[in-house]
């Protein structure tokens, strides 16, 4: 028969772990990687890995009209928060890579949308790829590549590809890539490197969380949750210990 | 050759909940026990603050569950639709590594109903001929709520549960659910803080005469020690917990009730990074000879066991078992075989409300807060009058604020400044009415091995047939229809809605739930159940295999409670009765 465990050195760790009040913990310098400790960088300054020149100039200015800055109202936008910095680490993420999925073929390209994702791309091959079919479109269309229409002519395009009315496929596509699919992602990542932590990339100075009230990371509100119906006072805190 | 290791007494194939529970039954028996884990390992340390606060990496990216690199899925709707691999998680997220789904779960810790688990006999009394498809395949459990409540109260204590008594050895109590089945004992700790969506909630619906109570947690609300001595810490709502592990040692997992105590015996062993691709079977098909798995180099290992325990989750045990030719696959044609048959799931919906002037600070919340009602639970309310069968639980739950997640008006722009306004409008200004309702069991609903797609090992994929059936659908109108009146009490500013009603598809899509239940049904008639009461494989009697897999149809409560007593249910008899004298513990005939 088994003794019962000896629990004596998890009770040590216990007591001093619920002692801990994140915020100050994380003042105290909790740090998940070295790069994150450095100043979120300017966007101008940035040297996309992932992205070429032409690809990076469609993505400023898709970001630009997906979510726009200071100027076009309160709040800050996707460029005033680096957004593209956080779209091209993502793309040397394990997600760039769709290291996770399940891309074994066959690949089976007209069954219902219901089914999900078949194509055989992944995040990095649909950026591409859509960017570039994208600016050709642009140039059948207009006679100029997205980044230099106007801001009403650029929304018409995107609204094009989010209605899937760009056909891919007279623009060279064989494998069913719809526009709306590029579009779909392109627009999520774009949210989700304004909103998600600055750790990533993005939400720059947790500009974004201070306009809609997110906390961030603080991870602690006993001392809150009855608290009903009054809004919250303190301002986020982010996964490397920024304050704002 | 295969590579063999030492022999064991018995082999766990995954370390999530049942595969933690039943490591420290057999350990406790006496048993040589060996673990084998596909995922990699995972301490409460690894989720230490802050790491497990970060929306992008757990709750977007899905980082601590299952990869369809290594077990895709394919589905299809019916069987006469081509079924497609879901390359990406969608509408479930089962679990990966140490801990599995556990350690990522919400923690709404709730038992079925008397009623649930003797669904067949009830619809038998409750319904007249020809009111119910007569492609329900619905069965009884084939074990009690005598025979499981012990079962249920341990379990609950393992994991601090925390909530109102509602029935106390048949006593109806104060503000808890007077429709639960009777407890032995109360909740062992008291129920969660309300947050403004529960209150507001709670007033309407008793307005409506309903009976609300806290949803029955496993985010602990006070310090606890559970049985195997754990400590547990009270939750701090850190609003990072349903799909997160938690940074607290405050939510009810694997590794805070039970891991760390197992770990310590010296008869428990467990490796990681090891994917078991097959049981094996003596010649005669009759006894497992131990499992097949792949370890981390790639390398095929043979692990001798004399018991082969599956713990993989409902969906890999089914696949572990017709992978392994461990009793006869379903067909739905001819309706024969049981392996792959009755899998069933849970059907959701709800109306989201927004109101400009309330604040609900969503972040500050545990995974399991929220307060339900079981009025429109089985036998309940009359439901044959509206030609369904099953309930729901009507709930407002609060299981996280982050912000990449937050709902927006269904006619908000999705993008360009409308997208910001609305953001800045919205955000924490919005609760949720839901419903969770049951999904019955069904000819064509099932799983078997997809004749196309393998993983990376070479084995076939699991095909899952499913989709919503004329029953659900009408059940969703009801529920949609009960959980309007409640909007209208509480009157939003804006409100919408969505249900699968007449028409609608299953969608691997958008999340449902990760209440995959059934296809390896428990039961007393081997024609129409591929385990026996007791969780043993009918035809290879040292395999048993604990999980929602035994579920014969789902009702509308959580499955892990069910999951859990089951699993206890399940190793008493084998301590009991099977280490004395191996063999089928309940006879075909
Ligand atoms: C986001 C989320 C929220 C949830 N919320 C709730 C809730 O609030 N209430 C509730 O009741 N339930 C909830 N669940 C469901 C709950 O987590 C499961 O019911 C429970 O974990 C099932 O226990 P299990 O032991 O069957 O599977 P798991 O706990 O998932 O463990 C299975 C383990 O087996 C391993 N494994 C699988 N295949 C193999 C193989 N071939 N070889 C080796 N190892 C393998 C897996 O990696 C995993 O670690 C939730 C699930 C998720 C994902
Ligand atoms: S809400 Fe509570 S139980 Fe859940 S992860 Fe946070 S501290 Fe843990």
């Amino acid at each position: 028969m088994a003794s019962q465990p000896d629990n004596a050195s998890r009770r040590a760790f216990l007591r001093n772990s619920f002692m801990m009040i994140p915020a100050v913990s994380i003042a105290g310098g909790v740090s998940l990687t070295a790069e994150a400790d450095e100043p979120a960088p300017n966007l101008s300054e940035y040297q996309p890995a992932f992205f070429n020149d032409e690809e990076w100039s469609f993505l400023l200015a898709a970001c630009d009209r997906l979510i726009p800055g200071e100027a076009a109202g309160k709040g800050p936008g996707a460029l005033d928060t680096n957004v593209p910095i956080f779209i091209d680490r993502q793309m040397d993420s394990p997600y760039g890579h769709a290291d996770r999925w399940y891309m074994e073929g066959p690949f089976v390209l007209d069954g219902s949308p219901d089914l999900g994702f078949q194509y055989p791309y992944t995040p990095r091959d649909v950026y591409q790829k859509g960017i570039a079919m994208t600016q050709a479109y642009c140039q059948q269309q207009h006679g100029q590549r997205f980044e230099q229409l106007d801001g009403d002519t650029q929304d018409t395009v995107l609204q094009a590809l989010e209605a899937n009315e760009v056909d891919f496929a007279s623009f060279g596509e064989t494998q069913k890539l719809e526009a709306s699919e590029f579009f779909s992602s392109l627009l999520a990542n774009t949210k989700e490197g304004y909103l998600a932590d600055p750790i990533h990339g993005g939400n720059k100075h947790m500009a974004s969380w201070k306009m809609v009230g997110f906390p961030g990371a603080r991870a602690s509100y006993r001392d809150w949750v009855d608290q009903h119906n009054v809004e919250y006072p303190l301002g986020p805190v982010s996964l490397t210990g920024e304050r704002g | 050759m295969a590579k063999q290791q030492p022999r064991v007494d018995a082999v766990i194939v995954g370390l999530g909940w049942t595969g933690s529970i039943m490591g420290m039954e057999l350990t406790d028996a006496g048993l040589n026990v060996l673990a084998l884990e596909r995922g990699e390992d995972r301490t409460n340390e690894d989720l230490a603050y802050p790491k497990p606060a970060d929306e992008l990496q757990y709750g977007i990216r899905h980082t601590m569950m299952q990869k369809p690199k290594q077990a895709a899925v394919t589905i299809r709707r019916d069987l006469d639709e081509r079924a497609l691999p879901q390359r990406k998680l969608g509408a479930f997220l089962p679990g990966n590594g140490v801990g599995g789904a556990g350690a990522h779960w919400t923690g709404v810790l709730i038992r079925p109903t008397p009623t649930d688990l003797q669904l067949k006999t009830f619809a038998d009394q409750a319904f007249g001929k020809g009111v119910l498809q007569d492609d329900m395949q619905i069965q009884d459990f084939g074990v009690s709520w005598d025979e499981l409540e012990p079962h249920f109260t341990f379990f609950e204590k393992v994991c601090g549960q925390s909530g109102t008594t509602g029935n106390l050895n048949g006593q109806i109590q104060e503000g808890g659910d007077p429709f639960e089945g009777p407890r032995s004992e109360p909740y062992p700790l008291p129920a969660l803080q309300d947050t403004q969506n529960t209150e507001m909630f709670e007033k309407a619906a008793k307005q409506l005469g309903y009976h609300p109570f806290p949803n029955p947690s496993a985010n602990v609300s006070r310090a606890w020690t559970n049985p195997y001595g754990m400590q547990l810490g009270p939750c701090n709502y850190c609003g990072f917990c349903s799909r997160y592990g938690c940074l607290n040692y405050s939510k009810a997992s694997p590794q805070t009730c039970i891991l760390n105590a197992l770990k310590q015996r010296s008869n428990f062993d467990y490796r990681t990074n090891a994917n078991v691709t097959r049981v094996e079977l003596a010649a005669d098909g009759k006894t497992a000879t131990g499992v097949t798995y792949v370890d981390n180099d790639g390398e095929e290992v043979f692990q001798p066991a004399d018991m082969v325990i599956l713990a993989s989750y409902a969906l890999n045990n089914v696949r572990l078992m017709l992978n392994s030719g461990i009793g006869q696959p379903y067909d739905p044609v001819a309706r024969t075989g049981t392996v792959g048959r009755n899998y069933s799931y849970q059907v959701g919906g709800g109306i989201h409300c927004y109101f400009d002037d309330i604040e609900f600070n969503p972040f500050a919340t545990a995974g399991a807060t929220g307060k339900m009602f079981n009025d429109f639970s089985p036998g309940n309310f009359d439901s044959a009058q509206y030609g369904f069968i099953g309930g729901a639980k009507m709930h407002s739950s609060q299981a996280s604020g982050t912000p990449i997640k937050t709902p927006l008006p269904k006619d908000a722009p999705s993008w360009g400044q409308g997208y910001k306004d609305a953001l800045q409008k919205h955000y924490g200004h919005h609760m949720k009415l839901s419903m969770t309702g049951s999904v019955m069991s069904y000819r064509s609903n099932m799983l078997d091995l997809d004749p196309t797609w393998k993983d990376p090992y070479g084995m076939p994929l699991l095909r899952m047939t499913f989709d919503w059936k004329r029953n659900e659908h009408r059940l969703s109108a009801f529920m949609r229809d009960r959980l309007r009146e409640i909007a209208d009490v509480l009157q939003p500013d804006y409100r919408d809605e969505s249900f699968n009603l007449e028409g609608s598809h299953f969608k691997v899509t958008s999340y449902v739930s990760t209440h995959n239940v059934g296809g390896a049904v428990m039961g007393t008639d081997p024609s129409t159940s591929a385990i026996n009461r007791y969780l043993q494989s009918w035809d290879v009697h040292n395999v048993f295999v604990p999980g929602g897999n035994a579920f014969p149809q789902n009702f509308q409560s959580n499955p892990t409670d069910l999951i859990g007593a089951l699993t206890y249910w399940s190793a008493k008899k084998i301590r009991e009765e099977y280490l004395q004298n191996p063999g089928p513990l309940m006879s075909r005939a």
